[in-house]
């Protein structure tokens, strides 16, 4: 015993010889080729032949679209102008970009439409109402949840009714939708079709695979009569037909009627996304919630639904983007929407110039994008959420 | 089920004939409701198109205006119900409004068929042409062996086509699905000539890059005569939009206008004194008070008034009065005389 302990005295008391190392030296950055800014481009841009020619194909495209846009858009632009003379070719001016002077002329027109200019501040109410409740429910760890609910689903639309129509009793002055216009009408309409059409939807599926013929038939007919119509002439029906069948004083709201044309439209596909969710639940998860003892409706939003609607939500950001944009067709119906206000706007002679049109497109297809891909990057973040599960 | 499809047909029908007794009283239900129902165009520069206040203006929309003042001596009683060619007839049909003045071409079928009545001819369009003034022509008749940009599929190809045969000219049409593209490809150059109804003409010359270095040339070659309409089964109403329409004209042709209508009250001249109602009872006989037509211009103004605001020389139109200048001054509008 004392022996052995002797000798490894002994060891360490000569310790390593010197050329050993006794710490593990740094590692060595990666070659240059490798690594950095170059080792990316190489690694993702210039791995292969193909690779280098889609890379110069679209480096080229980049190269030949974005400076003229950017030119356009920004260089070339009129920022401010009080009519059309400031956004034509003059001498001292030999390039015309973007007018943007006649968006700023005409952005409250854009915004809210006929709506009388001293009651417009009931509108800009209404649009932070509307942002609040949007921000309550989409934040997913937002205190009292529940009360949110109550919030976005009956106070906010009561409130919102009551102070865009107006209620002379408590001296807010009525102002019919025919005035109502611009983006206003835009997130009206794509509001209530986004928030009607998904428990119709799920309503509407949950109907087309019931087992009780009567629901069933009604589901499918439903779906498949309003799939098979286009929007367009759902509305123009709405529109045009019905005052010819109804008396006046039953013929509802011009807008009403585009609303409830594009909720019905948009719950049945809806509800098709919905039962392509429902389909892919494996049966073992009906069975096992039967076996526990669970009823229909509890089975349905304890157990299938979560599962279901989690697996589509692709689908389901995929179909309010499409209603989002569908909205533009209430012009149709005659109701300036953001769009139509957009067109009518080109059309006035005192800003007709050759750039005016495009501009005016322009500045829409900013609009539709800054609200279509918010809406696509939080239903990402919302995917990541509820996936967490599959994530362990 | 059978007497569920009876019951359905007879609430329909129920509904019609309620719609059409309710149109026999046009003028008592628009005096109930406070408000006159006017179908308009919302997207027609110079005829009816919101501006930057979203405000209404046009030719056509003063015309509502001035009904509005005749019934109700308030120019703003009026709510503008825009609506696009195809939904213009049912909406007047079904009741929707009261009165369509939507830049709208009589024709006989329409005044017949379709249970329409147009009252008059507020605008008389027709096809025009515009060329470069580099060009130095005068005359449409000097555009033998032109290239026309022209919209495909509208009568104003068909009329362009039928013009060039009449005089025996060469025509090269290029054709664009829209005016949008029709308007582009003249201004930059592929075409000779563009051609659309003349007031269109003057909106769209505004869109080119240097609008001075084009004219419209003074032929016109197809009619288009422009007209409030009201529909059939209410002959009192009929006459009401009839009378404000000559009330307008007359007013021009005596030289009564909005700046000096109050002074021509105390007017000598009889024909002023039974417009402005100071004499005669006429206005009653329409169902309106006696000073009708004096509301009217006092609120609104006079034909020729309203022409030039909205598409004449007031505004960027700047379109002449041609056939639409009073019939002793060469044009068409004529207006019988009230008495």
């Amino acid at each position: 015993m004392s022996d052995m302990a002797t000798t490894t005295d002994t060891r360490l008391m000569a310790g390593p010889p010197s050329f050993v190392q006794t710490r593990p030296l740094d590692p060595l950055p990666p070659p240059m080729k490798d690594s950095g800014a170059i080792g990316w481009v190489r690694q993702n841009l210039f791995s292969s032949p193909l690779n280098i020619a889609l890379t110069l194909v679209c480096a080229l495209l980049i190269a030949w679209v974005v400076p003229p846009i950017i030119k356009f858009m920004l260089i070339d632009a009129v920022w401010d102008g009080a009519s059309r003379a400031d956004c034509v070719v003059q001498p001292d001016r030999p390039q015309v970009g973007a007018c943007w002077a006649f968006v700023i002329d005409r952005i409250g027109f854009f915004t809210y439409g006929f709506y009388p200019i001293d009651q417009r501040w009931r509108v800009d109410v209404f649009f932070a109402l509307l942002a609040f409740g949007v921000g309550w429910m989409a934040w997913l760890d937002a205190p009292r949840r529940d009360l949110g609910v109550i919030y976005f689903f009956i106070v906010m639309p009561v409130l919102s009714v009551i102070l865009l129509l107006g209620l002379p009793a408590i001296r807010l002055p009525s102002v019919s939708t025919e005035q109502w216009g611009g983006v206003l009408v835009t997130i009206v309409v794509a509001t209530v079709g986004i928030v009607a059409s998904l428990p119709l939807g799920i309503l509407l599926a949950l109907g087309r695979r019931s087992e009780m013929p009567a629901v069933r038939m009604f589901s499918i007919i439903f779906i498949e009569f309003v799939r098979g119509v286009p929007l367009i002439t759902v509305l123009f029906m709405a529109s045009v037909m019905l005052p010819l069948f109804v008396p006046d004083a039953w013929s509802p709201d011009k807008l009403l009627r585009a609303l409830i044309g594009v909720a019905l439209f948009s719950a049945a596909y809806m509800a098709e996304v919905v039962r392509a969710g429902l389909q892919a639940i494996p049966k073992g998860q009906y069975e096992a919630a039967m076996a526990l003892g669970l009823g229909y409706w509890r089975m349905m939003i304890l157990i299938v639904l979560p599962q279901a609607l989690k697996i589509t939500i692709p689908n389901i950001v995929n179909n309010t983007i499409g209603l989002f944009k569908d909205t533009t067709l209430v012009f149709i119906v005659g109701i300036f929407d953001f769009l139509k206000s957009i067109e009518v706007g080109r059309i006035d002679p005192n800003w007709a110039t050759p750039v005016t049109s495009t501009t005016g497109y322009a500045f829409a297809a900013v609009f539709y994008f800054i609200f279509c891909y918010s809406m696509s990057r939080y239903a990402r973040y919302v995917e990541f959420r509820v996936a967490a599960g599959d994530r362990r | 089920m059978k007497r569920v499809v009876i019951r359905i047909a007879l609430a329909a029908v129920l509904g019609i004939a309620a719609v059409s007794a309710a149109s026999a009283q046009t003028l008592n239900t628009i005096k109930q409701r406070g408000v006159l129902n006017c179908g308009s165009n919302g997207s027609l520069a110079g005829f009816g198109l919101p501006d930057a206040q979203g405000r209404w203006t046009g030719l056509d929309v003063d015309f509502c205006r001035a009904l509005a003042a005749a019934i109700f001596n308030d120019p703003n009683k009026v709510k503008f119900i825009p609506l696009t060619a195809q939904q213009r007839f049912t909406a007047l049909q079904s009741g929707d409004v009261d009165v369509l003045a939507r830049n709208t071409t009589w024709t006989s079928s329409r005044d017949t068929s379709l249970g329409l009545n147009f009252v008059g001819v507020n605008y008389y369009d027709g096809q025009g042409f515009m060329v470069r003034k580099s060009l130095k022509i005068n005359s449409a008749l000097e555009l033998n062996e032109a290239s026309v940009c022209v919209q495909q599929g509208t009568t104003t190809e068909l009329n362009l086509a039928d013009y060039f045969r009449a005089n025996k000219m060469k025509l090269k049409t290029v054709n664009f699905a829209t005016s949008d593209e029709a308007v582009k490809a003249y201004d930059s150059g592929r075409c000779d000539a563009y051609t659309t109804d003349a007031s269109g003409l003057a909106g769209e010359r505004l869109r080119l890059a240097n609008a001075n270095d084009h004219i419209i040339l003074p032929e016109i070659i197809s009619k288009e005569p422009l007209g409030p309409v009201v529909r059939h089964g209410d002959d009192q109403w009929l006459d009401v939009v009839k009378w404000v329409h000559f009330a307008m004209i007359n007013a021009e042709e005596l030289g009564v206008n909005k700046g000096n209508v109050d002074d021509q009250l105390k007017s000598a001249d009889p024909d002023v004194r039974r417009l402005l109602g100071t004499e005669g009872k006429h206005g009653e006989a329409l169902g309106l008070t006696n000073d009708w037509a004096f509301r009217v211009i006092k609120h609104v103004g006079n034909y020729g008034e309203i022409f030039e605001r909205n598409v004449g020389q007031g505004s960027p139109l700047k379109i002449s009065r041609g056939l639409n200048a009073l019939w002793n001054k060469g044009g068409l509008q004529f207006a019988p005389p009230i008495r």
